[in-house]
């Protein structure tokens, strides 16, 4: 494709994933000054904004600890069953963080506030800092250790000056990948009852008289948002002068000594609470949930909706992506860094606040697709579009530029080299992506919540519902599913890792 | 054949080139030789028609192909192009990679077997990309370039990602099949042993200028500047004064002139080490050995300090420490003090 046609459709596609955010702040720029001043210097927002903030505080620090010891427990120590453990602590990715405080409500009788969303978030998100930072442990040349042994520092002392030193960028990654994920998590907190934005935000539009209320805090949400992105791209930019080629041979490993028993013990507490609790809750409900009659139907129908929803959200994003990750990848410069920067901005934002925004879009705007299919296919596509740009930006580089020149000079037209080299060479790549946005749909639940069609359910708004009526045996089926269903990516992103 | 008259091509502020003038001969292999970030590939990239030119004209076979208002796409030019790192495609066998600028007529006709005999890969065509080996990826390139029979192929940096030994097999069978096919190419390197060794003709490109083109052992041995003269080889450039119209005089004596004098009175005159060779007497001492297997560098001081290298070949090496005599072979090209 020529580059000013490309550039075209991915300032395009970009507009289309950025409508719900411009919107946003249009609506409550349109709400005047003093009128927002009112809603947010209340001492309730206040209170939201502590809880919030001390919720991803608990929540980051937690998963620091946890994955950068479970991390430097699997690739740097002669842990017993080190493949067993690798595996094991990347699974919790699987369990999304409805599912599971479904399980431990459903378990733990006056399981909520404020320490049990953050057990639960904690448990669900550590493997957000273990897979990076073991990567990066893996990854880092042993030759600085070795230097460093040689002179004169002892391991422990190399283990703090330089290995875990190689592995900061990594940390700092993981670390605000929590925090972003802890401040827009939804589906958690509201089953825990413990008031976050994202749970207030959805409490005031289910509210319903004036809607300026949830439009002003999610604002605030996306103000905070932004905050933690600048951090992260600052850390990144950070991190690029540690990138280094691969592993040329695998570095020494710690004798664990006497902290053996104690090291095991602990991965496998974590590996109980975070997978052995939500499994025994899941399996012992699902029996009790399986036998009701007319459940098989409501299954059926809620797996149908989730299907087609999430295929069409699939799709959508992906047509969305191909200009954007070609652009990216084909016509590197600033613009494209700008274009492909702006489409992780949305991703960065809280599911209900696009949600939200694609309401009110929807309301005013674009009435035609407010209650279809297609508006929550959007809000999908607004959401997860930056997975997908990963996807085609990694498959065009299986067909690099210099294929199609050579294409071209044997004297083929544009489109024979488009269907004959570029796409064939593309097509795998772009396969997995489509699967990861797929599925990564099925398990989305505030901006389906917020944007389904009246009346259609999907197996995450079912479990939800049912999960807030306390029928826990009628919700389990659902969250059996979704984990099945969840479990996919996280093997793929495992695998992409190189640890299992 | 190709014809390119007074190309010019900037990005952004950078100017890669800067009127350059490229005539190619039919069944001749010209070497763009340059040192890198000199606009080489620049000049390969707009001749294939990858770039649109900002100024200049390129004719083939006399047509114009690039010029003010027309740029002819790269798929309607004929040109094929030779990537550095072959470029294979991936997802295709060796014969359908050759294969896959011939229409279907070409392509049963048996063309694809006989480019693949003719770079020494008859056996090969089923196998796959990743099954061979760098060298012989590359030559499957060169048969897929080959295969079309075009007016004109372009081979860019295509040896530089092979080690040593390899390349100058190579070197040697690429430059028998395009002989052996009648092909006209341009060969884009930065790599003056490579230039010298396959090429008939060589155009000297330094800071987006065509600054020397001429047949190979002119361009060595009658270098158009001492930049040139350092570039394409190993050189001593010498004080000397103007003698009369034929000779010059130098440390090593009154040496003949090639061409005219030029400037009169001092100059620099232009030595390679094989043109020095020892002789009994005492005017240098041998001050150190670079053993090279069939040669030997000899380092060499003047009585008045000047240091020289001579190229010995064989046994007849002086020891360090030696004083020695000089035989200087042929004649010298003298340099106005710019």
């Amino acid at each position: 494709m020529p580059r000013p046609a490309l550039f075209v459709a991915a300032t395009g596609a970009l507009a289309v994933a950025l409508l719900p955010l411009v919107y946003l702040l249009i609506r409550t720029g349109e709400a005047g000054l003093g009128r927002i001043a009112d809603e947010v210097l209340t001492r309730r927002v206040a209170e939201l904004a502590g809880r919030s903030i001390a919720l991803m505080v608990v929540v980051t620090v937690a998963c620091t600890v946890v994955g950068v010891a479970a991390a430097f427990l699997v690739t740097r120590t002669d842990l017993p069953m080190r493949g067993a453990f690798g595996v094991l602590a990347a699974l919790p990715l699987a369990v999304p963080t409805y599912v599971a405080g479904f399980a431990w409500i459903a378990t733990v009788d006056g399981f909520e506030g404020f320490w049990a969303a953050a057990l639960v978030l904690t448990l669900c998100s550590y493997p957000y800092v273990y897979l990076p930072v073991a990567a990066a442990l893996a990854a880092a040349d042993p030759a600085q250790e070795e230097v460093a042994r040689s002179l004169g520092r002892g391991p422990w002392r190399t283990l703090t000056t330089v290995t875990l030193q190689q592995a900061r960028p990594a940390i700092a990654g993981g670390a605000l990948l929590v925090a972003l994920y802890t401040l827009s998590d939804f589906g958690a907190v509201s089953i825990l009852r413990t008031d976050t934005f994202t749970r207030a935000i959805f409490t005031a539009f289910n509210l319903g008289f004036d809607r300026t209320g949830a439009l002003v805090l999610s604002t605030v949400l996306v103000l905070l948002t932004m905050v933690l992105l600048g951090l992260e791209l600052v850390s990144r930019t950070r991190g690029a002068r540690y990138a280094g080629g691969g592993p040329r041979r695998p570095a020494t490993r710690f004798h664990l000594g006497r902290l053996r028993i104690p090291a095991v013990s602990a991965l496998v507490a974590v590996g109980l609470f975070a997978l052995g609790v939500p499994a025994a809750s899941l399996v012992r409900w699902s029996i009790a949930g399986a036998s009701r009659p007319g459940t098989l139907a409501e299954i059926g129908a809620a797996a149908g909706n989730t299907l087609s929803v999430s295929l069409g959200g699939a799709l959508l994003t992906l047509l969305l992506a191909l200009p954007v990750g070609l652009l990216t990848a084909r016509a590197p410069g600033p613009i494209a860094t700008l274009v492909d920067r702006l489409s992780y901005l949305a991703h960065a934002l809280p599911g209900i606040v696009i949600g939200l925004s694609l309401v009110f879009f929807g309301i005013a705007v674009a009435y035609p697709l407010y209650q279809t299919v297609w508006l929550l296919a959007l809000g999908y596509a607004t959401l997860f579009l930056p997975l997908a740009v990963a996807a085609v930006t990694g498959a065009a580089v299986q067909a690099p530029p210099v294929l199609d020149e050579v294409a071209r000079s044997l004297g083929r037209s544009p489109f024979v080299v488009l269907t004959s080299v570029t796409l064939p060479l593309m097509v795998r790549g772009i396969g997995a992506g489509a699967a990861l946005v797929f599925l990564t749909c099925v398990k989305e639940l505030p901006a389906t919540l917020l944007l389904r069609p009246t009346g259609m359910d999907t197996l995450a708004t079912e479990l939800w519902t049912h999960t807030s009526t306390a029928s826990y045996a009628a919700a389990a089926p659902y969250a059996a599913l979704l984990v099945g269903v969840a479990a996919i990516p996280t093997w793929l992103l495992g695998r992409r890792t190189g640890l299992t | 054949m190709l014809d390119a008259q007074g190309l010019r091509k900037s990005y952004g502020p950078v100017l890669a080139l800067d009127a350059v003038d490229l005539t190619v001969e039919k069944g001749d292999l010209t070497a763009v030789l340059g040192p890198s970030g000199c606009g080489k590939t620049t000049l390969l990239r707009c001749v294939a028609g990858f770039e649109r030119v900002d100024a200049g004209t390129v004719t083939l076979d006399g047509r114009a192909v690039a010029a003010a208002g027309t740029h002819v796409p790269p798929h309607r030019r004929h040109v094929t192009v030779v990537p550095q790192e072959g470029a294979l495609f991936p997802h295709f066998s060796v014969r359908d990679n050759v294969g896959y600028g011939l229409d279907r007529s070409a392509r049963r006709g048996g063309r694809v077997d006989e480019v693949l005999a003719l770079v020494g890969l008859d056996g090969y065509a089923d196998r796959m990309p990743h099954q061979l080996s760098g060298g012989q990826q590359q030559r499957v390139a060169v048969a897929r370039a080959l295969a079309p029979r075009p007016p004109l192929v372009l081979l860019d940096e295509p040896f530089s990602a092979l080690d040593a030994t390899l390349r100058t097999d190579l070197r040697r069978d690429i430059r028998a099949a395009l002989r052996a096919d009648g092909a006209t190419a341009i060969l884009v390197t930065h790599d003056q042993g490579e230039a010298l060794s396959m090429a008939d003709h060589i155009a000297v490109m330094r800071a987006g200028r065509i600054v020397q083109h001429g047949q190979s052992n002119q361009v060595y041995e009658d270098p158009a500047d001492p930049w040139i003269a350092e570039f394409v080889g190993e050189a001593m450039l010498l004080p000397a004064t103007i003698a009369n119209a034929t000779t010059v005089d130098t440390a090593l004596g009154r040496l003949p002139l090639r061409g005219a004098a030029g400037a009169a009175g001092r100059v620099r005159v232009l030595l390679r080490p094989e043109q020095l060779s020892p002789t009994d007497g005492d005017l240098a001492e041998v001050t150190r050995h670079e053993y090279h297997g069939h040669d030997t560098l000899l380092g060499l001081r003047l009585a008045d300090g000047t240091p020289l290298l001579a190229r010995v070949m064989g046994q007849r090496t002086p020891p360090v420490g030696a004083s020695i005599g000089l035989d200087v072979l042929g004649a010298v090209r003298a340099y106005g003090d710019a």
